[in-house]
């Protein structure tokens, strides 16, 4: 009993229980004025207490939908729409997913790239680095849609816009943590390297690389989070094409505040999911590179 | 046409030959040694707008799709009175400074609290790394919904933005007090206020900045893009989409120039207050990291 109360489950479920009681009071606190309004339309008065919890929480445009209802919203557009129609929240998760994956595949890469770049050349140090910082604080996230709108323009329609503007959401953890990763040898190792009269090359795949490996992934889920969230607002503009982003617009033009918290939840599952996801491959490389546990 | 691609290669290689050539300088002197580090950085990005500049002009890219930066530099200076000031005000004093003291603020608060009991901690911190992972901005619609058009909605949504990543670095600093200086603390016969107040903030300084500068760009990004969804007349982010409506695009880089330079500012300010504060650390001492 005493280790169930300790376990690290039960804090969170405790916690997460709390939230979801926390959530329904306010439920009942925020859509109560529009249900008093209405009651006073109908002319109804002392209306039994279950009847008004039951009306509470099934209106149709609540200012704050019920746990169950976005519960509802999201099982009705996940499992019962058809996924190759608008009406699914699987289309439009599909669509956010391939900008996302495509844009932090880029942004990796990119990250990798600048790194080995940094690391290696002194004025590629001096002269990047201040820069890959600063253009962090530029809210590029405030100017996605705009970016998308002009390289549509252009004629760059589709993935592409977006996945640009993941790309430059993720590479940013990505350089900054394997330029720590490929410093992170000690000066013993490569002592030992050098007596070995190894080259760059050699020092690079064999010490460099192999002690990058952790800093990489320990980024990667930082630059996938990222990447998510450019795609998701990537999609604002776009309107009809399709997206989470484009669904919460749509939920927030015609009031449908359900739709707008089931699409919240998809985008949560999806982080979620793709943050597990690169733990697994970087335990299974951990296990491959024999890590220990 | 060739001429302005020419001229922006030839810079390039020349600053490139100039970076190289700067950075082999060995010297003992501290000043000259903080010039050139400043210099090298700084040659670069006038690298990065001349060949903007060049490139632009050379292969003669409408100024629909990419204006050069002349012409965002004007069009900065031409507007500063009229909308950008206004917009600065309404995105960044309301919103941005509101939300951000209120949402770091509270956040810090919640982590004392709930740093004395290790069941809230257990529970609460695997909740708040998730949600500071998600994709937050998505709530800014929900929130114009609520709070209105005004920077009420902004500043709300940029308090919910800030509010994990504060809250999970606090409570992480607080937590990085080592066993022995507690038990120094506890030798002194120092109550819970002493040792907070005198060694556990102290060491927590360093992660709260950490989620202090994390959140100031972040609380720009929340602001500019709950604008999006709904907004009065005024406002970086109206302005922005507004003027992509009407295809005047110099305008929009001139915000987002605005943009990145409160940014930078913004971020600056409080590294700078870092650096005042936890004086005492590693990174800030001097001597080279590593």
């Amino acid at each position: 009993m005493v280790r169930v109360a300790e376990s690290r489950w039960f804090a969170v479920s405790v916690v997460v229980l709390a939230i979801i009681a926390i959530w329904y009071w306010f439920t009942i606190q925020l859509n109560m004025p529009w249900q008093q309004s209405v009651y006073a339309r109908a002319g109804e008065e002392n209306v039994p207490f279950w009847q008004l919890l039951d009306d509470l929480f099934s209106q149709q445009r609540p200012v704050l939908p019920a746990p169950h209802q976005v519960a509802v919203e999201f099982w009705n557009s996940v499992v019962n729409a058809n996924p190759s129609t608008p009406r699914s929240l699987i289309f439009h998760a599909w669509i956010t997913l391939s900008a996302t994956g495509l844009g932090f595949l880029f942004g990796t890469v990119l990250g990798i790239v600048l790194a080995v770049l940094i690391v290696h050349n002194r004025a590629m140090d001096r002269s990047l680095m201040p820069w890959v910082i600063a253009s962090q604080t530029i809210p590029i996230l405030a100017i996605a849609p705009m970016i998308v709108v002009v390289l549509n323009s252009v004629g760059l329609t589709g993935l592409i816009p977006k996945a640009l503007i993941s790309t430059y959401l993720s590479f940013f953890p990505v350089v900054v943590g394997m330029v720590k990763g490929f410093r992170s040898p000690e000066a013993i190792h490569l002592d030992l390297m050098h007596t070995y009269n190894a080259s760059g090359a050699q020092v690079f795949w064999k010490l460099r690389w192999p002690s990058a490996v952790p800093y990489l992934f320990a980024s990667m889920k930082v630059g996938v989070a990222a990447s998510l969230v450019g795609a998701i607002v990537g999609e604002l503009p776009t309107g009809a094409a399709g997206g989470l982003g484009s669904r919460l617009l749509a939920g927030s033009y015609y009031g449908q505040t359900t739709q707008i918290w089931a699409a919240l939840l998809m985008a949560a599952a999806l982080s979620a999911t793709l943050i597990f996801a690169i733990a697994a491959v970087e335990r299974l490389t951990g296990r491959l590179m024999g890590a220990r546990a | 046409m060739s001429g302005w691609v020419i001229f922006a290669v030839l810079f390039w290689l020349a600053a490139w030959g100039l970076n190289e050539f700067l950075v082999r300088i060995r010297t003992r002197d501290r000043t000259a040694e903080t010039a050139i580090n400043l210099a090298v950085p700084v040659i670069f990005g006038i690298t990065l707008l001349v060949g903007w500049e060049g490139l632009v002009r050379g292969f003669n890219v409408p100024p629909v799709l990419l204006p050069p930066p002349s012409v965002i530099w004007e069009r900065i200076l031409l507007s500063i009175p009229n909308p950008i000031w206004p917009d600065f005000q309404q995105t960044f004093l309301k919103s941005v400074l509101v939300g951000y003291a209120i949402g770091c603020g509270s956040a810090f608060i919640v982590a004392i609290a709930i740093d004395r009991s290790p069941f809230l901690k257990r529970g609460l911190l695997p909740v708040g790394n998730f949600v500071s992972a998600l994709p937050l901005v998505g709530i800014a619609p929900i929130m114009v919904m609520w709070f209105g058009f005004d920077w009420q909605s902004k500043a709300a949504v940029v308090v919910v933005m800030t509010f994990f990543p504060m809250l999970v670095n606090t409570v992480a600093g607080l937590n990085a007090t080592g066993a022995m200086e507690k038990d120094l603390m506890r030798t002194y016969a120092a109550g819970y206020w002493q040792t907070l107040l005198k060694l556990r903030l102290p060491m927590a300084w360093p992660f709260i900045f950490n989620a202090l500068k994390i959140n100031s760009t972040l609380a720009l990004i929340g602001a500019i893009v709950a604008e999006f969804f709904g907004t009065p007349v005024v406002g970086m982010g109206f302005r922005i989409s507004a003027a992509i409506g009407r295809l005047q695009v110099d305008m929009v880089w001139a915000e987002i120039a605005v943009a990145a330079l409160a940014g930078s500012l913004f971020y600056g300010v409080v590294a700078l207050i870092e650096r005042a504060v936890t004086f005492w650390h590693p990174s800030v001492r001097g001597g080279r990291a590593r």
